[in-house]
Parts: structure tokens; C-alpha cells; sequence
């Protein structure tokens, strides 16, 4: 018995010792960590100038209705009457009907100003986020359709499944305070 | 007008060639005569950051929670109903992310990326219940971690796993733990992440194959308890060696065992062992088998190390850097009319084929070093279990192995001993009026 408890104790001594030890492990890798910590968080966004609208963005976020959405950014556009992002590439006539548009889901609200200007919003219920008027809007009009990740509806997931898809590095991590890279305010626009 | 609008495409297709290709104002912006404002583009913020801090001190209380219901009081409905709380707050609410468990990712990234920064929160996640484990064992998966939540809720009728099977297939955490930390390390994907299981179901939505997976886990899990914690997760595997120096342990009953059995039958994860019989093997025997373990456990390591050096060419591919460089080098050498679609961006946007080879040559090679590292790791983890299997042990009665127990509470009820401590504390709570009555 007398021997039996002198090995209790001295295995809780034992148990205590390495105990006390990974604690002080962890509490000065804690402390390692905490020196380059930052309160600030990170979350994802694209950078326009480097997205390709290869319609990943539209697959393979998580969300089955993705994240990523089209934005206007209003001061690029040119109001253009034949908006090569609205319209289909050869169009049955310059009007609305769906047969003329470019967008396959009708996301793209036309509306008249004044001769011979029109705007062109976007409802992001409808957007997919395919790209496609993007690619055209940059290909023959200003550029002022581009995608971005919608914060309203990412869910800032650990690992974006779209960034790990995107072929051309546009996704990245941005500051949480700043999470968009708006066309027009950032550097090349 | 209709030729117009046809050939108008062609036209401006002839306009677009003139101009580069980077964005121009091809259509200056007009001045407005009917007043009309431009609006701006919408930018809706994503969730408030104080939130994550709230995240944070849920953590914290559920944790605290946790070790008073599993070591103080002993209460398996007060856990169950953590673990739904939990499963409602870290799984459906939170919809999985931040999580402990894939935090070890961005813990390993920012350890190798120097210049990275790593929220705090998100360390914290990592941290706390890795401290907790050092004074109460594994109470995050008690009632914390929401993937443990939702297989401990479809337990329903759990089945005995033969003991070497669980020994077995409990290594592959090891495995799982040692790849997601050098897929990390080398920046080319979170795998914990991408292969969770059942965030698919917190978030309502997610990849046809991950959901399958998920859905095949859940129905092995009312039988088999808790599968993915047995025999995937990562951070369980971190979670058990540091229960193992838990300062309160969690016991079946806190009083003496009539050796009768039953707790060993409630455990549905095989973490109650029977007492060991009072006459081993004798110790020469244990002490030579020893021996030949730790002869063994070099010989494990060089093996480990060598067979994962032969993966490292595959690992390295799991870089889309690499992959790239590969598919450029590949189309360059045989003149292909068509690019991938990483490498048409790439030659899109003019980068330099020289600085991407060179990154390429640089991650094959850290690739290689780290699958040198984790297959010593691997090799390492085999011989330390089968060390720790030779080891002699002595159990005087059924014990819990604080390492497998995920600290449920199942078993409490099971113990008769338990049962009468309970009775009794019941009736002593309302004996003093009962003695009373009796005096008088
Ligand atoms: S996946 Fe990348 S390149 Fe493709 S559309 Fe999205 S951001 Fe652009
Ligand atoms: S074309 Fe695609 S990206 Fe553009 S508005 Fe329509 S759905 Fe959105
Ligand atoms: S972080 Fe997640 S939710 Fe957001 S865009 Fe990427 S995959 Fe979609
Ligand atoms: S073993 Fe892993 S998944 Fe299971 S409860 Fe623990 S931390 Fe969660
Ligand atoms: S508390 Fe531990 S030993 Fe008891 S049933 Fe749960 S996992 Fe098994």
C-alpha cells in the first residue's frame, strides 16, 4: 500500500511536471503567435484587373447561388444606347426583350435617361455571376461591369473554394474594414 | 436600322482592335441635361467585427460549461444539450467557419509565411481548447465542436468496433493532421476545409461529392460512434495526446469499482478498458518486446520518410503555381494551339514565364523536404502506438483512457456505484427534515 502510494505520487508528479510544461508550450507559443497577430481580420474579394471571367465564380463558390455577383461601377460606364454588355452580339433589335440580351439570366435592368442615354443596373436576386457581360463590357464598352464578392452573402470562408478554382490569382485576401477593390478607386482603374 | 444593329458587333469589334486592351474610356461618361445623379456601387459590409469576439466568449463560456457538467457534475443531459446549443450556435449560425479544427491551417500557414498576419480570434480558436484539454480533457468535443455535435445526436445504436480495428484506423488522424499542415505550410490549399464533411449541411449547400461523403458519415454514425472524430480528425489527434496530462481526469465513478462491467458495454467509442489480469506476461517478456519496438521505431521513421519522398512530385502538383508552371512548360514544349484556362489568364496578363519557374522549383523542392518530414512524422506516430501498445499497463479496475474519451457522459449511468452516490446525495438533500421527524 505505503508503495503503491509513493508511485501515485510520484507519477502525479511526474504527470504534473509535463503538464506544466506543454502549458508553458503553448502559452509561449500563444505569446509567439499574439506578436504577429493582428485584431485585423482578412476576407476574400476579387481584384478586377486580374479576373479573366472564366464563369468559375459562378460554380464553385459554396453558396449554391454565389457569393460573387456583378457590380456597376457607374462613373466608368459610357450610358451607352448599344451597351455590348447588355446586348447580345447580334441582337434582333436594341430593346429589352430577352431575346436581345446577353445576360442568361435577365440580370441587367435597362433604363432610359435621356437620349441617347441609358442605364444599366444590376439585380444581384438574378445575377449568377457568370461574367459574361463583364468579358464584354471590358472587351468593346468602358470595363465598368466587373465581378466582386458580395459581403451581404459570403459566408468568408477559411478556404475559398472559388480562390482555389480561380486560374488567374484574382481572388484575394483583403482587409475586413475594406472589403471591396471597387473599379475606378483602386490603383490601375 | 436592322443592318445597322447587325453589323454594329463587326464595327465596333474593328474599334475595340484599335484600342488596347486594357480598359479605356472608349464612351466618355456623358454630362447629364436631365439632372439625373449617378449612383454609386453598393458595397454591403460583411459581419460586424466585434461579432467575432462574441464568437470568441461563446467559445470560452461553452468551454467552461463543458468541463463543470463532464468533471463537477457529472451530467450527461446537461452536456447533451451543450452539444445542441453548440450545434446551433458554431454550426447552423456560425455555418461552420471559424472552427478549431481548421485552424490548425492557418496556425501552419502563418508559422511559415512570415509576413503573414493571423487574426487573433482565429488563434485563439486554436488555442483554448487545446488549454482546456490540459486540466479537463477533451470537453470541446464533448460539447463543443459542432461536427462532433451533429454524429454524437445520430448516435442511436452504437455497435462494438473490434479494438484493433480502432487502433488502426486511429492513426490515419496522424496522417491527416501531417498533410494538412504541409499543404498549408506551402500555401496550395486548406484541406480540413475543403474536405469537411458536414459543413455542407450547417451551410444548407456545397459540393454533390462532399455532401455524399457527409450523408455516408452520418449513417456509419448511428452505429459507429462518431466516425469522423475516430478516424479523420486532425485536431482530435492533437486533442489526445494532450488529454493524456489532463490534470482532472474524467472517471466513470468518482468511487470504488465493483468490477461489474457495464461501463465497458456504454462507452460507444471503446475508451473504457478492463482491468488488466493479475498476472501478466512476465516482465522479461514485456521488457524485450520493448526492446524490439524501439529498434523498430528508426526503422519506421526511414520508412515512413522514404515511401512519402515518392509522393512529393504528386504533393507538389497540389500548388496551383506548380500546376501552372507544369501546364505552361508542357504547351511551350509541344506547341499547342490551346492553353488551360490558368495558363491563358497567366499569358493574358504578361507576367514574366522566368519568376514563375523559378517559384515552381522553389515549393517542389520545400515539397520535398516536407514530405521527407511528414512521412518521419507518420513513421513516428506508427511506433509510438505500437510502443504504447507493448508498454505493460496496469489497470486495478475499469478505466477510462482519457485519450479516447471524447468525454460524453454516456457512461455515468451505466455504473451502479454511481447510481447509489446519486440516490444518495438525492436523499441527503432533503434528509436533515427527515432526521428531524425521526428525533422527534
Ligand atoms: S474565378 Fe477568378 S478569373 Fe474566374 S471569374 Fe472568378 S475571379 Fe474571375
Ligand atoms: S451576365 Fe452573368 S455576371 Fe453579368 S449580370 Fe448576368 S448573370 Fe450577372
Ligand atoms: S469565401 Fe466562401 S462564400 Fe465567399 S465567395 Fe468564397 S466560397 Fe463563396
Ligand atoms: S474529435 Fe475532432 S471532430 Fe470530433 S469532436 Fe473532437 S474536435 Fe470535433
Ligand atoms: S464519457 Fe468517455 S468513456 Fe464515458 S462513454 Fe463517453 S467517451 Fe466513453
Amino acid at each position: 500500500m505505503n508503495k503503491n502510494a509513493k508511485e501515485v505520487s510520484r507519477r502525479s508528479l511526474l504527470a504534473e511536471g509535463i503538464r506544466s510544461f506543454s502549458l508553458l508550450c503553448v502559452g509561449g507559443f500563444a505569446g509567439g503567435m499574439m506578436g504577429r497577430s493582428q485584431s485585423q481580420r482578412y476576407c476574400w474579394q476579387i481584384d478586377p484587373h486580374k479576373c479573366v471571367m472564366c464563369g468559375i465564380c459562378a460554380t464553385h463558390c459554396v453558396l449554391e447561388e454565389s457569393a460573387v455577383k456583378c457590380v456597376q461601377a457607374y462613373a466608368m460606364c459610357g450610358y451607352c444606347k448599344l451597351c455590348t454588355g447588355f446586348f447580345d452580339p447580334s441582337p434582333q433589335a436594341l430593346n429589352t426583350g430577352a431575346e436581345n440580351q446577353l445576360c442568361p439570366t435577365g440580370a441587367i435592368v435597362r433604363t432610359f435617361i435621356e437620349d441617347p442615354y441609358y442605364e444599366y443596373k444590376i439585380d444581384e436576386n438574378l445575377c449568377t455571376g457568370c461574367g459574361k457581360c463583364v468579358k464584354w463590357c471590358k472587351a468593346f464598352g468602358n470595363g465598368s461591369f466587373y465581378l466582386q464578392v458580395r459581403h451581404d452573402r459570403c459566408l468568408n470562408c477559411n478556404e475559398c473554394s472559388i480562390a482555389i478554382a480561380c486560374p488567374s490569382e484574382a481572388f484575394q485576401r483583403v482587409p475586413y474594414d475594406e472589403p471591396y477593390l471597387l473599379k475606378g478607386t483602386t490603383s490601375k482603374g | 436600322m436592322i443592318f445597322f444593329v447587325r453589323t454594329a458587333p463587326f464595327l465596333i469589334l474593328l474599334l475595340a482592335c484599335l484600342g488596347a486592351a486594357e480598359d479605356i474610356q472608349r464612351f466618355p461618361p456623358p454630362d447629364f441635361e436631365s439632372g439625373y445623379v449617378m449612383p454609386a456601387t453598393t458595397t454591403p459590409q460583411p459581419r460586424a467585427g466585434w461579432l467575432n469576439y462574441l464568437d470568441l466568449a461563446v467559445l470560452f463560456t461553452a468551454l467552461s460549461l463543458a468541463s463543470y457538467l463532464v468533471i463537477y457534475k457529472r451530467n450527461r443531459p446537461g452536456i447533451f444539450a451543450l452539444t445542441i446549443f453548440s450545434l446551433l450556435y458554431f454550426g447552423f449560425y456560425r455555418e461552420g467557419c471559424v472552427c478549431s479544427i481548421g485552424a490548425i491551417q492557418n496556425v501552419a500557414y502563418s508559422l511559415f509565411h512570415a509576413n503573414s498576419a493571423i487574426p487573433f480570434v482565429v488563434i485563439a480558436f486554436f488555442l483554448l481548447p487545446l488549454i482546456f484539454a490540459l486540466y479537463s480533457g477533451r470537453v470541446f468535443c464533448a460539447g463543443v465542436c459542432p461536427l462532433g455535435a451533429i454524429q454524437d445526436v445520430v448516435l442511436i445504436k452504437p455497435i462494438r468496433i473490434p479494438r484493433w480495428l480502432l487502433q488502426s484506423l486511429g492513426l490515419i488522424p496522424y496522417l491527416y493532421l501531417g498533410l494538412a499542415v504541409l499543404f498549408a505550410a506551402q500555401g496550395s490549399s486548406f484541406i480540413i476545409c475543403e474536405y469537411d464533411p458536414f459543413v455542407s449541411f450547417f451551410r444548407l449547400s456545397g459540393r454533390l461529392n462532399i455532401i455524399i461523403v457527409g450523408f455516408s458519415l452520418l449513417a456509419i454514425g448511428v452505429f459507429v460512434g462518431r466516425p469522423y472524430c475516430l478516424f479523420l480528425c486532425p485536431y482530435g489527434a492533437i486533442l489526445r495526446l494532450l488529454s493524456r496530462l489532463s490534470l482532472w481526469q474524467v472517471t466513470v465513478s468518482p468511487d470504488e469499482c465493483r468490477q461489474c462491467q457495464l461501463c465497458e458495454e456504454a462507452c460507444p467509442f471503446g475508451a473504457i478498458y478492463p482491468p488488466t489480469p493479475e498476472e501478466t506476461q512476465p516482465i522479461r517478456k514485456n521488457r524485450k518486446q520493448l526492446a524490439m519496438m524501439l529498434v523498430l521505431l528508426p526503422i519506421l521513421v526511414a520508412l515512413g520518410s522514404w515511401s512519402f519522398s515518392l509522393l512529393a512530385p504528386t504533393f507538389s502538383r497540389t500548388h496551383p503555381a506548380v500546376r501552372l508552371a507544369e501546364d505552361i512548360s508542357l504547351e511551350d514544349s509541344t506547341h499547342s494551339e490551346t492553353y488551360s484556362d490558368a495558363s491563358q489568364a497567366f499569358r493574358d496578363l504578361g507576367q514574366s514565364k522566368e519568376v514563375l519557374f523559378n517559384q515552381a522549383r522553389n515549393l517542389r523542392n520545400r515539397f520535398s523536404w516536407g514530405a521527407w518530414i511528414l512521412g518521419g512524422f507518420f513513421g513516428f506516430a506508427v511506433a509510438f502506438k505500437l510502443i504504447g501498445l507493448s508498454l505493460p499497463q496496469q489497470r486495478m479496475d475499469y478505466e477510462i483512457d482519457n485519450a479516447d474519451c471524447v468525454a460524453c457522459g454516456r457512461c455515468f449511468s451505466y455504473c451502479p456505484v454511481e447510481l447509489k452516490r446519486r440516490r444518495e446525495k438525492k436523499s441527503s438533500r432533503s434528509a436533515p427534515k427527515d432526521q428531524t421527524i425521526q428525533e422527534q
